[in-house]
């Protein structure tokens, strides 16, 4: 009879281990055939002419993706602009201001934030936000700030919650002995929290940019999609991800290989992204 | 726990076998008289309509129609996966062994927003714009404020027939903004005032105002006449013989019945 339970313990453990190793495999896996099929035409057409390139007419034999390149940081970099004051901001409120009752209304609100679908984020910003900035500052509306906008908005949740937990981990004693030297609340704040829950504040900056280079759906219904680097804040642009999604159902032959060729950029980009967060994540582990 | 763990492991297996399912360009499993028609997203809408009521009077017959874009319709016809393709471009030099036939005839017509006070263009001043060569609408006699251009994405066809129609050989400029369907390019020129783009005829409605191009109003008397020049044809394609139930869907198609359908849709009948 123990033997038996003995057994059963082993299979099962035996098949979890399988499956989460599974999780694994399929990384390996997406890994390997983006790579197969993107690789290719970097062989074939030059590694400088695709990633360098300024003209994007795969019909008609240009590949070249760097304005998609300076584009996909652009939008990343204005949604870190307006998501990151704003979500630090909300996770020190959260961390050190608000009662246990409000926080126990905040938290679970941000993951409803969290759980909107980028579709309904581009939705409302084609009703809303695009008309405004056409309104208000001019150009087609379709533009770097719409995308920021949006953006900046849905990584919120990633940036608050990682921060959040940042702030929280600071040892209350560090607290507790900058109030003994005299400092107020705010001071003791900015002087000595933040500066301690610096790389976890950091990480989580960088994981936002990693959810918002990513996003699709959402930046191909604001932004335009025009294939020129922008000029102002107010030009349409087209990034990384919004180019494969929207001639993917089009594609055929080299045309298909180069939206994979884009593919490997962004592949490669995200993953430069998470290992610069995951290592600012384990210093302050370590520490 | 045991249990409800051999009725997850059960799911996930039947979840995984559910998987093996084919993609757009496969044909599935076949059916007594299925017939696959992939291709074009212009046509799909009005093959669609078409296919349901085919299958009212024939009731023998499965007509299973999906996208993929007109290069996708034709690949997949060349391989034989699916029965009939559907392009809105013409064909290419290497896929001219596939039949044709032409279903019907749709414009393309050039739309701006219906507060814009321009209602006639040159065709010219057309290809300009979208070459990036007239970019504020003063340069048109209107106020000054910069063009919203929109153009469809690489691959399309209605891109395709805008570039042979219109262009005539000039690039459409990189500033100009893109979209990835008729509905999104129409969504866009009905919401901005200073927008200006092109849809298939058939979708031109009171949301958006077609101009008229070199004084011609596109609009299915003057494509027959042969008066307005930015039209193309729908295409059926298919590989070889068709077997009968895609003799019978392609005879409905072009029979009196199936012509006044589309024509009831705002496209030009194959015979006109």
């Amino acid at each position: 009879m123990i033997k038996k339970a003995f057994t059963k313990e082993h299979f099962v453990r035996g098949v979890l281990t399988a499956f989460a190793l599974s999780s694994l495999l399929f990384l390996f896996l997406i890994f390997i055939f983006i790579l197969i099929e993107g690789v290719p035409l970097f062989h074939k057409i030059g590694l400088k002419n695709i990633i360098l390139g300024f003209k994007w007419a795969p019909t008609k034999g240009s590949f070249g993706i760097f304005p998609m390149i300076v584009s996909s940081f652009l939008v990343t970099f204005g949604a870190l602009v307006i998501g990151a004051p704003l979500g630090l901001s909300c996770a020190i409120y959260l961390s050190e201001y608000s009662g246990k009752r409000l926080k126990l209304f905040l938290k679970p609100a941000l993951e409803l934030l969290a759980g909107i679908p980028s579709v309904v984020y581009g939705f409302l910003g084609v009703i809303y936000i695009v008309p405004i900035v056409r309104n208000y500052f001019g150009g087609p509306g379709f533009s770097l700030l719409a995308t920021s906008i949006i953006l900046g908005v849905m990584i919120l949740p990633t940036v608050i919650s990682i921060s959040f937990d940042a702030l929280v981990s600071v040892p209350k004693t560090y607290r507790e002995g900058s109030f003994a030297m005299g400092a107020t609340k705010w001071q003791t704040i900015y002087k000595v929290i933040i500066p301690s829950a610096s790389s976890g504040i950091l990480a989580s900056f960088i994981l936002g940019m990693g959810r918002a280079i990513g996003e699709t759906m959402a930046v191909i219904m604001v932004a335009g999609n025009a294939l020129r680097i922008p000029t102002s804040i107010l030009d349409p642009l087209r990034t990384l991800t919004s180019n494969i999604a929207l001639e993917l159902a089009y594609a055929t032959g080299d045309h298909r290989l180069g939206l994979f060729s884009t593919g490997v950029v962004l592949l490669i980009i995200i993953m430069t992204l998470n290992y610069i967060a995951n290592f600012a994540i384990k210093r302050r582990v370590i520490k | 726990m045991k249990r409800f763990f051999g009725a997850w492991l059960l799911l996930s297996v039947i979840v995984l076998l559910s998987c093996n399912n084919s993609g757009p360009t496969k044909a599935p499993k076949y059916k007594r008289h299925t017939v696959t028609v992939a291709g074009s997203t212009s046509i799909m809408p009005f093959v669609e309509k078409l296919s349901e009521h085919f299958m009212v009077d024939h009731p023998g017959f499965a007509i299973d129609v999906q996208g993929g874009g007109s290069t996708a319709g034709i690949q997949a016809c060349l391989n034989d996966t699916v029965n009939i393709g559907m392009s809105s471009r013409q064909l290419k030099e290497q896929e001219r062994l596939l039949n044709q036939i032409i279903m019907c005839y749709d414009g393309i017509s050039i739309v701006v927003h219906p507060r814009n006070p321009i209602t006639a263009l040159p065709l010219k001043a057309v290809r300009d714009i979208f070459s990036g060569k007239i970019r504020n609408w003063s340069e048109l006699g209107w106020l000054n404020r910069e063009i919203d251009a929109v153009t469809r994405e690489e691959g399309s066809g209605t891109r395709g027939s805008f570039e042979d129609l219109v262009m005539h050989g000039t690039e459409i400029s990189d500033r100009i903004m893109v979209q990835d369907s008729n509905g999104s390019v129409k969504e866009v020129v009905a919401t901005d005032p200073y927008a200006i783009g092109y849809i298939s005829l058939g979708l031109v409605d009171g949301k958006v105002r077609a101009v008229t191009i070199d004084g011609v109003q596109p609009n299915a008397e003057n494509i027959k006449l042969g008066e307005y020049k930015i039209v193309r044809p729908f295409l059926f394609v298919t590989h070889g013989e068709l077997d009968r139930g895609g003799r019978e869907f392609v005879d409905f198609v072009l029979s009196e019945q199936g012509q006044n359908i589309l024509k009831k849709e705002g496209l030009i009948g194959a015979y006109d």
